[in-house]
């Protein structure tokens, strides 16, 4: 079954859809190699072979019983099709009992992912195999899309609502994570992972294991490592071409143009103001679309990204 | 009228005998014109967007321009091009000819909606100061927050919809009011049954998307919060009210496309349409199903199951009048005469490429497999197949079928067919190409993506490379047949219905005098059968 969708599914769910996809195709692959078949057929086999015989054709204008058979046949074929892409579907909008619960919000352009215990994270969701895991999704701004392609499933996040999906990962590994309504420049970089890890895995993650041993870890180093893991880059470059912000290259230290002609000096309190309070300094030319790291980010952490901004010369 | 020097309704010159006419055929020569130029324009953005996706990382554009340019190419494809094309143009240019009248039933009315439509792509032209970058949908509350002109635009769109609605009510009644002594219904040609319900929706429909872009202009300029949650709002409404115009219109884009094949198939297999009263009546059943369905654009967009349930039941309904069609088609190929000039090419594609397109719909109609494919390239394969596969295919059948007619000049036919080979060449590539990297889950408007897309990025710019070439040679193809191509006979293909009983180019009035039907336009074939 998997070998059909070219990557495979990951999860019981995601096999039961694929069996639909093949259904379907097997159904339509016969109607289309009839109707096709039949029409290049008709096409060689009466072409006109010889001028003059045009109009020595039947006069053939329809026929009752021809027609009764293929208002039918493709009305209950359809039916068919439809009962079967319904039942998958109402199974997988039944969430398992005992299901995990974590807070999705979809914000412009990142994935914010809240767990029930407290612990936040950006982009990156650990669950684990073999547990029911149900997303709660939101937005804090348009509509996004949240996209799981190996589990085959898809919901909107959508403002002042909240919607959900739930799926039962069988398989360890790193899934992708996709955007699929569109939400403005950062749209096809709003990505994200799903990280299946093995149930001793994920308890010693959810302990904090996996956070130890960095307490010595220095500040430039740390900053460097949340950067990457707080979805910073889907808008700032490191180096390189631009993206929807500012470069963070020779960033620090410049004088940079505000919208409304002034200037300011990105010094370490402009940087941590412009994570915290992003809409209050605005970079001329840039978007004022940055979404706080008030919440998100302790004091200590933004210190240690304002640390790792200076390298960055 | 100057009868007699071959030149027809084209013999009187300068601006003002086409800005102010009042004749139907030369009215939809402008429209004609103006949607091919739209085309052309879209398929420029088109190739540049094919061109950026050559590479995972934006390499020749920003994410910005990329999301400008994808939105420019959906909007005037669907908006200036595909909506107006057949209708306004060929339907303008035909309806009266094939009804056996002199006119359409309000000819300045006619005239108006043509500057209707004039002035909502200029409005829309001015929106690109700070262009729209929402994608065609225009979904809320992105449309109501972003930086894009999106209110003069919602503008240029409320006109265009009044100019579609002027021509559906024209013609309703010209088809109700203006037919030939002895032309009953059920001796029309199957295009204007096809017209026929194609204005319905326009009358029933365009008012609805008219009122929507009303609602999201004051939206943003009032800040009245239809569609913001933080002022009681609803985001998900929007979606409710664009589609419900926005799936009927899909009829509208694809009824006339099946008109024009319907006329093409039997004059050139030399045989009577196949169940002409399953075919006329599908389109109207078409018609009415099409507004049932809307909400199968939203199966992912939190409504209830049951509600996503019923609209799944209710889509699968209108592949059965679909399917009617094609069986039809083909059946009247069945012990046919069958010759392959321009038009049936590009007739047989039509069925072609629209049997891989209606193929495509039961993975998305299906909701366990929607939920999957939906907003992904699967999506954007499927509507390309139905809608340029489709009614492009059926549009070119159309202006190669009725270019003699239009211009008095044939086409050079080799070319014709050299340009077609590149189409269906290109066009395959391209598109079916999508088809895989949508099940594989790449989701559509992405100006970047995962370097696992690559290979069949490449390979459909490739092919819409190929597909651009044969689209160049075709108008190229129709430019040098309009400067020297060799004068065309009143009726080139031997064809029954009314058009082709006057001259080509047809005299101002049409006919000098009002023909009296006796028999329905299908009458090939001489066997019994």
């Amino acid at each position: 079954m998997n070998s059909i969708q070219s990557f495979g599914a990951a999860s019981g769910e995601a096999g039961k859809v694929d069996a639909v996809f093949l259904l379907i195709a097997v159904i339509c692959g016969f109607f289309f190699l009839l109707t096709q078949g039949l029409l290049v057929y008709f096409a060689v086999r009466y072409r006109r072979r010889a001028a003059g015989r045009d109009n020595e054709t039947p006069r053939i204008t329809g026929n009752h019983l021809l027609e009764i058979v293929w208002i039918l046949v493709p009305t209950i074929v359809v039916m068919a099709i439809f009962y079967y892409g319904w039942k998958v579907y109402s199974d997988m909008r039944i969430p398992r009992p005992g299901a995990a619960e974590v807070h999705v919000t979809g914000k412009q352009w990142m994935w914010e992912i809240r767990y029930p215990g407290g612990r936040t994270a950006i982009n990156e969701i650990r669950v684990q195999r073999g547990k029911p895991v149900k997303f709660l999704l939101s937005s804090s701004d348009v509509i996004h899309g949240f996209y799981l392609p190996e589990f085959r499933v898809k919901m909107d996040a959508i403002p002042g609502r909240i919607t959900s999906l739930w799926l039962s990962p069988d398989r360890a590994g790193t899934f992708a994570i996709h955007c699929t309504v569109y939400c403005g420049d950062g749209h096809s970089n709003m990505n994200g992972s799903l990280i299946v890890m093995e149930p001793a895995e994920y308890a010693a993650w959810e302990r904090g294991a996996a956070e130890a041993g960095r307490a010595d870890e220095p500040l430039p180093k740390r900053g460097e490592r949340l950067v990457g893991a707080s979805g910073c880059l889907n808008c700032h470059a490191v180096s390189g071409k631009e993206k929807i912000g500012p470069n963070f290259s020779g960033l620090f230290g410049s004088k940079v143009p505000l919208e409304g002609g002034t200037t300011v000096s990105a010094d370490e309190e402009y940087l941590r103001e412009s994570i915290v309070d992003p809409g209050a300094k605005v970079v001329k030319g840039y978007p004022n679309v940055m979404p706080t790291y008030k919440t998100s980010m302790k004091a200590e952490e933004v210190r240690a990204v304002v640390e790792y901004l200076k390298t960055l010369r | 009228m100057s009868a007699g020097d071959g030149k027809g309704y084209l013999s009187e010159r300068g601006w003002r005998s086409w800005a102010f006419t009042l004749d139907h055929k030369r009215i939809g020569v402008m429209y004609l014109c103006t949607t091919i130029f739209f085309f052309l324009l879209g398929g420029v953005f088109a190739l540049l967007l094919r061109l950026e996706l050559l590479s995972p990382q934006a390499r020749y554009f920003s994410n910005h321009a990329y999301n400008v340019f994808f939105t420019l190419h959906g909007a005037m494809m669907i908006f200036l091009f595909i909506i107006p094309a057949i209708p306004s143009g060929l339907g303008n240019f035909l309806i009266p000819l094939h009804l056996g009248a002199r006119d359409v039933a309000f000819p300045r009315l006619n005239l108006a909606s043509y500057w209707v439509f004039v002035a909502g792509f200029l409005v829309i032209v001015g929106s690109l100061v700070a262009p729209m970058d929402t994608g065609w949908t225009f979904y809320t509350p992105y449309s109501a927050k972003t930086g894009a002109a999106v209110t003069t635009l919602s503008l240029g769109v409320f006109l265009i919809g009044m100019s579609s609605i002027l021509t559906g009510l024209n013609f309703i009644v010209t088809i109700h009011k203006l037919r030939a002594p002895g032309m009953s219904f059920l001796r029309m040609p199957l295009f204007l049954w096809s017209m026929y319900a194609t204005s319905i929706i326009q009358v029933v429909a365009t008012p609805v998307v008219g009122v929507t872009f009303l609602l999201l202009a004051a939206e943003r300029v009032l800040g009245v919060g239809f569609f913001d949650p933080a002022k009681g709002g609803d985001p998900v409404l929007f979606q409710h009210f664009f589609w419900f115009y926005s799936h009927p219109v899909v009829y509208v884009m694809i009824l006339p496309a099946m008109g024009i094949v319907s006329e093409v198939i039997p004059v050139f297999s030399r045989k009577p349409i196949f169940g002409y009263k399953a075919i006329a009546y599908s389109s109207l059943a078409i018609a009415f199903l099409g507004f049932l369905v809307w909400a199968h654009h939203m199966f992912t967009s939190g409504m209830s199951p049951l509600a996503n349930a019923i609209f799944s039941f209710m889509t699968f309904f209108v592949a059965v009048p679909t399917a009617v069609k094609v069986f039809n088609w083909i059946a009247t190929l069945y012990r046919g005469s069958i010759t392959f000039e321009a038009p049936m090419l590009y007739a047989l594609t039509f069925i072609f490429l629209f049997i891989i397109g209606g193929l495509t719909g039961p993975f998305l109609g299906a909701l366990a497999t929607n939920v999957q494919l939906h907003d992904t390239y699967f999506v954007v394969a499927h509507f390309h197949y139905t809608m340029m596969g489709g009614t492009v295919m059926g549009f070119f059948a159309g202006l190669h079928y009725w270019f003699p007619k239009i211009t008095g000049r044939m086409l050079n036919e080799k070319a014709a067919r050299a340009s077609w080979a590149l189409i269906f060449l290109g066009f395959n590539v391209t598109f079916f190409t999508m088809f895989f990297l949508g099940v594989r889950g790449m989701p559509r408007r992405y100006a970047e993506y995962l370097p696992k897309y690559h290979s069949e990025n490449v390979v459909a710019t490739i092919g819409s490379v190929i597909l651009t070439l044969g689209i160049l040679a075709m108008v190229w193809n129709f430019v040098q047949g309009l400067r020297s191509g060799t004068p065309a006979p009143g009726n080139p293909w031997r064809a029954l219905s009314l058009e082709w009983q006057t001259p080509s180019p047809p005299e101002t009035e049409n006919f000098h005098e009002i023909p009296l039907v006796t028999d329905w336009p299908y009458g090939y074939g001489t066997k019994k059968a």
